[in-house]
């Protein structure tokens, strides 16, 4: 059994016990970025700092993945397995809207504005067995 | 000096197993230079793009070796806007007296498939399931509809509407009229919007022939004028596609700045328009380029499609020929058939499709990734 992974380093904090999205600010003119970005796309500034975004929010807006897609998406699903998803924005506390899968992938369980809470998924395994992992969100509440 | 539009040719989109995507381009380009009555040897300058079928510059090879500037223009859906813009450019800074913009495409079935990397994005965004358009499409609507109490009613209207007029038009891939019955419940792609929603990527050629205004009559008896071309990127705060993230702020879109310079530089507003074309990559896109760009207020749309305002018998006719959901979208070549159909009904040529409001002024609209907005004013 060897450690799980980010698929991609600084996305999230990892590993912890609960993991928070990382971004950038600038400490120009104050505003964020995800993933982070050694230049401002708001001033063109280049005094970024990492920042933690949190782990909360609210759905800004969504669809349904419904069919699997082409290269580059790579997981080990085949037409026959693949499990549609959510994709949406959620509104960070600091405003600014981060694009995430989503865990639920029905029109009837998604709604604007909807809490949402991060958590670490695994896309595929690598050549060593390594879980590769990312992020989603997934309703913050039991759906009744 | 103005500009003039003295030939306009089309090789119909579509699917052409025969030829090749540069084939079809030249295609265009001769019945453009025959409709202008001259031939490619006049050309002192071209502008031309092509997404996925080689340098457009090729086309010399088919056309002629004759020695002219040609520039090869590369922006995407708004590849068209842009070649047309330069050319506009070329002509109004009185460096040369007449040319040709064409722009041609033949594209894979199904969804285009982006690299992350040529987005500057890294591998894990395309890995995990974010690198697809018609996500954003769905979500873009999504919030908009929610914003603006737009209906799936009016969705189903516009796909409606481009149907029917795409079964008007001879040059349009899909000519077959769809019920509202069938567009309802077409397989769900991306919610809200399903397969009958969107464009699809085709195969075709487009060409326009382009002079200076005070030589036009030379070559064709109804010049149309190119009022202004004007072409704009994405402001801090746009949304658009493949945005890992986005500012708290949402800024206008690049077509409102546009539009807004254009209306400007013509000394005309929205009002004065009679025909139009906005990008209609989807259903949604077209409701929202509506307001966008001048000619209602957001939620105006869906009173304006169940009106009838938008069809060939209302008061602004957008999109008469089907626009890209009728025509499919050879990206090269889009932007400039929307030009095209728009000079063919300021021409009064547009036969079963013809508008009935004896159009005077014409508007096209092309929008493409990452952000990219052209505007066009046509009048006769
Ligand atoms: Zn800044």
């Amino acid at each position: 059994m060897v450690a799980a992974k980010p698929l991609h380093e600084g996305l999230f904090s990892w590993p912890t016990e609960i993991p928070n999205l990382i971004g950038s600010q600038c400490l120009d003119c104050g505003e964020y970025a995800f993933p982070k970005q050694n230049s401002c796309r708001a001033c063109s500034g280049q005094n970024m700092t990492s920042a933690d975004l949190g782990n909360a929010g609210n759905l800004w807006t969504w669809t349904v993945q419904s069919f699997m897609p082409k290269t580059p998406y790579h997981t080990h699903e085949t037409q026959e397995t693949f499990t549609p998803y959510g994709v949406g924005y959620i509104e960070m506390a600091c405003g600014l809207k981060v694009e995430s899968r989503l865990r639920e992938n029905s029109p009837e369980l998604l709604k604007i504005g909807m809490p949402m809470k991060l958590e670490i998924i695994t896309v595929r395994t690598d050549d060593e067995g390594s879980d590769l992992l990312t992020f989603q969100f997934c309703a913050a509440e039991e759906q009744s | 000096m103005d500009v003039a539009i003295i030939g306009l040719g089309m090789h119909p989109f579509g699917r052409s197993p025969s030829m090749s995507g540069l084939e079809q381009g030249a295609a265009a380009a001769r019945a453009a230079l025959k409709d202008a009555g001259t031939d490619f040897k006049r050309m002192e300058f071209a502008f031309g793009g092509s997404q996925d079928s080689g340098n457009a510059d090729s086309l010399v090879n088919l056309l002629g070796l004759t020695g002219l500037q040609f520039t090869n223009v590369a922006n995407g859906c708004a590849t068209g806007g842009s070649s047309l813009n330069a050319a506009y450019s070329a002509i109004k800074s009185g460096q040369y007296d007449i040319g040709l913009v064409v722009g041609f495409d033949k594209h894979d079935r199904g969804a285009f498939n982006p690299k992350p990397s040529d987005w500057g994005l890294d591998d894990w965004y395309g890995e995990t399931g974010l690198m697809l358009t018609t996500q954003y499409f769905g979500m873009k609507i999504q919030r908009y509809m929610y914003d603006h109490n737009i209906s799936k009613s009016t969705l189903i209207r516009v796909a409606e509407k481009a149907f029917r007029n795409g079964s008007l038009t001879p040059t349009a891939w899909r000519q077959t009229a769809l019920s509202w019955e069938e567009i309802e419940n077409a397989p769900m792609v991306s919610e809200p919007l399903n397969k009958y929603m969107f464009c699809s990527p085709a195969e075709g050629g487009c060409a326009l022939v382009v002079c200076r205004a005070d030589i036009a009559h030379k070559f064709h008896t109804q010049p149309i004028y190119l009022k202004t071309a004007v072409v704009r990127s994405r402001n801090y705060g746009s949304f658009e596609v493949f945005s890992p993230s986005q500012p708290p702020k949402v800024a206008d879109s690049p077509t409102v700045t546009a539009s807004q310079t254009a209306f400007e530089l013509a000394g005309i507003g929205p009002e004065d328009i009679d025909v139009a074309q906005l990008q209609d990559t989807e259903v949604g896109a077209e409701i929202m380029h509506m307001a966008e760009n001048g000619f209602c207020e957001h939620g105006e749309q869906e009173k304006w499609l169940a009106d009838g305002v938008t069809e060939i018998t209302g008061r602004l006719p957008v999109n008469t020929d089907g626009g890209c959901l009728a025509n499919g979208e050879p990206v090269g070549a889009s932007g400039l058939r929307q030009v095209h159909e728009v000079c063919t009904q300021l021409r009064g040529d547009g036969g079963a499709r013809q508008v009935a409001n004896d159009p005077k002024v014409g508007y096209t609209h092309v929008y493409g990734a990452p952000g990219i907005s052209g505007v066009n004013i046509l009048a006769r």
